[in-house]
């Protein structure tokens, strides 16, 4: 399969109080056609600054200051973001949160859905209002040709989710950057909106890279997995699967024994002591080492870098968690 | 036993529209619900079910038209006593817009205090650092604001707050919802704790049901207004009855269930 977007070593800025703080420091992933890739981490951790970056809407305030973000092989940050421009809603589009903020009040849905196919494709007026039909009834908007002409406060937040989705589809990007877009919504919409997500993946080959911090979603829809905590990903890997079942880096497993569970017996969940560290005051070693139960002198003396555990498989952690260790005494000896 | 909150048959109707198009919005519906000593019952629904509404007429904050709120023996109204009131506390969804961002955390916690001449002014302190105590935070963060706290912060001093008057009855309306998943297992731990430690009850509103199976011992499902299913927590999870709460429980995402399907190939036509 080929690779659809590339992302290394990017690193974000953002100003506070006229000093640069770095957001992003040195993220790297990639993502292929059809595949899904859960992006998850904590608030501030720089998910939706990721996504941001690569389609070119970071919030005033945050650049870029390095790095590279290739789709289909070619530098979207080249020439000023020529190409950025050029990709954004016909290759790339981006699925926000809040639909209710990101929609235009004063437009009407059918209108906001074929605009961009307009536009991008070329489509007549009325083309594109059939074919802005065809996508409602696909993102299961039931009576879509009266819906047109709805303006958005008009419908209730599932539907205005499927708008959103709708026009992200328009011109049938090959990447879909998904911005939490189940996060507001109940979980009976949820689970449609996670099928058609599956579907655009399955039946057209879209890439999803699908930021969240709910790790059943990513369970769901997602094969491969990055990690984010404070603009540095901890562990990336190709299957998720056995992430969930065995992860080595000590920030996955407290994030997963936090999870409350919907099956199995019932347990105390285990909280992450303390809290997430603020942009301004970064530590020299890992990020998570304050708040580690593994930490050791040696996290905090020096940057961490990722270091390969398996199979398209790394971890950022000096004393990565082996299956073995799983059992207590065995974490018991390691402190 | 009698329970110490007897809700039964409550029915709230809101108007909605106006002229021709007015209307009446059925909120709550025959509702019914106990709340046992030292019990957390959780009160799960989707958006617009009615969960808020069932909070804010336990609190006294809505009227309702029939029922009876029956709370420690005594029939509550919309109209109640300082010491009804103090009986029952409410925390809110969002920390972020519950507190006040000028007052200190002191400042919000004496409020309360003084307000309800909980203690003698020479006691201020000692009973605020150990409402912190209580909700394990640092009596160092007593003298910050809102704004330099993180959202686990915020919450935790929402339930000192709430804690201040000794109430008996703790309504925690989407207390969670807001928050991220590793903060949010401390504040589920702290609730459980209280139960234990103060024979605090609890009203557990949430849409989460992985949140709700992890706390509560009993459980309601409540969808347009009308108490759906009615069960012991693990029961409800291991055999539900109702066909709306079997939907619910099977739309939610599983750590380790099967990879979702998409829709029925070709739904998708190629323009």
């Amino acid at each position: 399969m080929t690779t659809l977007l590339s992302i290394e070593d990017l690193r974000v800025a953002v100003d506070i109080g006229g000093r640069a703080y770095d957001a992003l420091d040195g993220v790297s992933l990639s993502l292929s056609e059809g595949e899904a890739r859960g992006l998850v981490g904590e608030s501030g951790s720089g998910k939706s600054l990721t996504l941001r970056a690569v389609m070119g809407l970071l919030p005033h305030g945050a650049r870029i200051t390095g790095g590279r973000i290739l789709f289909e092989g070619q530098d979207l940050l080249a020439n000023g973001g020529r190409l950025q421009r050029k990709v954004r809603g016909t290759g790339i589009s981006m699925i926000f949160q809040e639909p209710a903020v990101a929609l235009n009040p004063v437009m009407k849905v059918g209108e906001q859905i074929y605009d961009s196919a307009m536009r991008h494709r070329g489509l007549k007026k009325k083309e594109a209002r059939e074919y802005a039909v065809h996508l409602m009834e696909l993102v299961g908007i039931t009576d879509p040709a009266a819906r047109l002409n709805a303006y958005p406060f008009e419908l209730s937040g599932g539907l205005r989710q499927r708008v959103m989705i709708a026009a992200g589809v328009a011109c049938r990007p090959k990447l879909i950057l998904c911005d939490e877009p189940t996060t507001a919504l109940d979980v009976t919409v949820q689970e449609q909106i996670l099928r058609l997500f599956a579907h655009l993946r399955d039946e057209l080959g879209a890439g999803l890279l699908y930021v969240t911090h709910d790790l059943a979603v990513i369970a769901q829809l997602c094969d491969t997995l990055t990690v984010l905590y404070s603009g540095k990903v901890m562990e990336s890997a190709h299957d998720r699967r056995s992430v969930f079942a065995a992860p080595h880096h000590p920030y996955t497993e407290a994030l997963l024994a936090a999870t409350p569970r919907i099956d199995g017996t019932v347990k105390r969940l285990l909280a992450i002591p303390g809290n997430a560290p603020s942009v301004m005051d970064r530590q020299p070693g890992c990020p998570f080492a304050p708040r580690c139960e593994y930490v050791t002198e040696e996290c905090q003396a020096a940057p961490v870098s990722m270091s390969p555990v398996g199979d398209s498989w790394d971890v950022a952690c000096v004393n990565p968690l082996s299956p073995a260790a799983e059992s207590t005494e065995a974490a018991e000896g390691a402190r | 036993m009698a329970p110490l909150l007897s809700a039964a048959n409550v029915s709230v109707a809101f108007k909605v529209g106006h002229g021709r198009h007015a209307t009446t919005l059925a909120a709550l519906d025959d509702v019914s619900l106990d709340i046992g000593r030292g019990e957390i019952v959780g009160l799960v629904g989707e958006s617009g079910s009615g969960k808020s509404t069932m909070a804010r007429v336990v609190c006294g904050l809505q009227t309702h038209e029939n029922g009876r709120v029956v709370f420690d023996g005594q029939e509550l109204g919309y109209r109640r006593s300082k010491e009804q009131r103090r009986a029952i506390q409410l925390v809110f969804q969002d920390p972020y817009a519950s507190l006040d961002p000028r007052m200190t955390v002191r400042q919000t916690l004496a409020e309360v205090l003084r307000v309800h001449r909980i203690v003698a002014k020479t006691d201020l302190r000692r009973r605020c650092e150990e409402l912190m105590d209580l909700v394990q935070l640092s009596g160092r963060l007593l003298d910050s604001r809102p704004g330099g706290m993180s959202g686990g912060q915020r919450q935790r001093v929402c339930i000192a707050r709430a804690l201040a008057v000794t109430p008996q009855l703790l309504v925690a309306d989407e207390a969670v919802a807001a928050l991220d998943v590793s903060v949010q297992a401390g504040i589920v731990n702290l609730l459980a704790d209280l139960r234990t430690d103060l024979g605090l009850s609890i009203l557990f509103i949430a849409h989460d049901l992985a949140v709700v199976r992890a706390l509560c011992d009993r459980v309601s499902v409540i969808y347009h207004g009308r108490i759906r299913e009615e069960r012991p927590c693990q029961e409800l999870f291991d055999d539900p009855h109702d066909d709306y709460t079997k939907r619910l429980l099977s739309a939610i995402p599983r750590l380790d269930g099967p990879r979702t399907a998409g829709l029925e190939s070709g739904a998708l036509r190629h323009a």
